[in-house]
């Protein structure tokens, strides 16, 4: 599929405003027809999906169905092959040029990352670093920010995930459910405007999914935009305001928590929900 | 003629073989942290999405590996004046070890950064690093760990590489063992302390390379290179 196509998408312009404070309600992320391929491997067929300030979504499917692939792209970890993506208002990756886009310099997408929070399965922390340094990283280098003003921040956040007296461990020092912790902490440190979560509780142990789950929980109590990829079915009734089933590369069910449990329409909806619920 | 202790304690002594191992140590060095830089560019435009700067990457490093060092510095020394470009000895001897050692810690480098997971570059762009950041707070630091023990393999090898600038008349410590023989036919002696000279600087540098080791493995739970997480539950 070639950029040209992408430009049949009406060309919008997102809504004028302040694009510093966001009220709730407002458009958060805004995904308008995206496709994406890789090699002959149609993984995204036209998703849509707009997400307003303050909402949390999270978006269940099979395996394969194209959930990190949508998420990745929301942060141009991965290239669109058409459609739009409006984070904030502003679309990310590329810049429109009579109606084709363009990607962005390095710089330019690195700049508009700052609003986006991504929390992955692996947690992904910096090995060679300690707690406090993955957390303050980012702020001290990408931002700018003065190391010691970084500090007492990062231990703010270190306090807000439960891990006080680990500021100085290296990640293997923790267990799974800590390390999460921290990498939520980490994407914190950047203020940004919407968190992503790509199944955060998948690779832990049972018994420590629950303290990443509830730091999640009140990260949404706090307001923050959210989408989650996720088969925890608890905290879609706990914290969800809508739950999205995705299926073989589209949206088959964009529901609040209640309807889609009990009265789901699509049917691949009810065949995931009689597997998971058994 | 036997074996001569006097005259193997004499060249052991020799202010002359000491000045000659120096120089080995400095043109090793110098030859190396220009190798070194060199290896990394070179790395980087092989690991570009640039066709052009992948393709001359890749053509420095198959020239320069596929022929021998020898063939080069002669080229260089011996050669270039042919036309026109006069190089004194020095800077041949230098630009011929940098540009070998170049071609081959370019290899060591990508290996090393292809070795860090690919996760940790997604998280450092999530955090909004651009490529520099990238490279210098996540992906470097941890392909050094990688690179190092390659690495010192390397310099061990140019210390006793750099022997081969002997032949553009660098005055180095395979040089002046060899002007040494020629004075007093001393050939076993004096190839001899030549050959505990090489040992002795080979051995230090083990030992300093074995330091500089255990520093980048202490993140990592110290010894072993061992980069599976032992969990301690909380
Ligand atoms: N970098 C890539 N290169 C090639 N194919 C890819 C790549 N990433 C994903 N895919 C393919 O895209 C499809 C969707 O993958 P994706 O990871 O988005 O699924 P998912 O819904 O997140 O699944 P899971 O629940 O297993 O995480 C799969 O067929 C996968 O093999
Ligand atoms: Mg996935």
């Amino acid at each position: 599929m070639d950029m040209n196509t992408a430009a049949q998408a009406p060309a919008r312009q997102p809504n004028s405003g302040n694009a510093g404070d966001s009220p709730a309600g407002e458009l958060m992320v805004e995904a308008r027809d995206i496709h994406k391929a890789f090699g002959d491997n149609q993984v995204l067929k036209g998703v849509s999906l707009e997400v307003r300030a303050g909402e949390v979504i999270l978006i269940a499917g099979r395996s394969g169905s194209g959930k990190s692939t949508l998420l990745r792209c929301i942060d141009h970890l991965e290239t669109i092959d058409s459609g739009r993506i409006f984070v904030n208002r502003h679309l990310v990756g590329y810049r429109e040029e009579n109606g084709i886009l363009v990607e962005l310099t390095d710089k330019q997408i690195a700049f508009q990352r700052r609003d986006i929070g991504v929390v992955f399965q692996q947690f992904n922390l910096f090995p060679h670093l300690t707690v406090i340094d993955n957390i303050t990283a980012a702020p001290v280098k990408v931002l700018g920010v003065d190391v010691e003003k970084a500090q007492v921040e990062a231990r703010e956040l270190i306090e807000r995930v439960g891990l006080p007296e680990k500021e100085n461990a290296y990640p293997r020092q923790l267990s799974g459910g800590q390390q999460q912790r921290v990498a939520i902490a980490r994407a914190l440190a950047m203020k940004p405007k919407v968190m992503l979560f790509d199944e955060p509780t998948s690779a832990l142990d049972p018994e420590m999914i629950s303290e990443v789950l509830n730091v999640m929980i009140d990260l949404s109590k706090q307001g923050m935009t959210m989408i989650v990829v996720s088969h925890e079915m608890g905290f879609a009734r706990a914290a969800a305001d809508r739950v999205i089933l995705m299926h073989d590369g589209g949206i088959e069910e964009d529901a609040p928590p209640t309807e889609f449990f009990d009265a789901p329409k699509s049917e691949a909806t009810k065949r995931f929900l009689a597997k998971i619920l058994h | 003629m036997t074996w001569s202790w006097a005259s193997f304690f004499e060249y052991l002594t020799s202010p002359y073989m000491l000045m000659g191992a120096w120089t080995t140590i400095w043109l090793s060095v110098v030859s190396m942290i220009i190798g070194c830089s060199l290896g990394i560019v070179a790395a980087l435009m092989k690991m570009s999405r640039s066709p052009v700067l992948r393709g001359i990457a890749d053509f420095y490093i198959w020239l320069w590996r596929g022929t021998p060092l020898l063939v080069q510095l002669v080229i260089i020394y011996a050669g270039l004046p042919q036309i026109g470009i006069r190089l004194g000895v020095i800077e041949s001897a230098i630009i011929g070890l940098s540009l070998h050692e170049g071609a081959y810690f370019a290899e060591i480098v990508r290996a090393g950064i292809m070795a860090v997971d690919k996760g940790q570059s997604d998280a450092a762009r999530a955090l909004g690093m651009d490529y520099r950041w990238m490279m210098r707070i996540v992906v470097m630091p941890q392909a050094t760990r990688v690179i190092i023990p390659p690495l010192g393999n390397q310099f061990n090898g140019m210390l006793k590489t750099s022997s081969l600038a002997s032949v553009i008349s660098m005055e180095e410590l395979l040089r002046h063992a060899q002007e040494l023989a020629q004075i007093e036919f001393r050939v076993l002696e004096v190839y001899i302390v030549a050959a505990i000279g090489y040992l002795i600087m080979t051995t230090t540098w083990g030992l300093i390379q074995q330091r500089i080791e255990a520093h980048y493995d202490k993140p990592f739970g110290g010894s072993a290179g061992d980069m599976a997480a032992t969990s301690i539950p909380a």
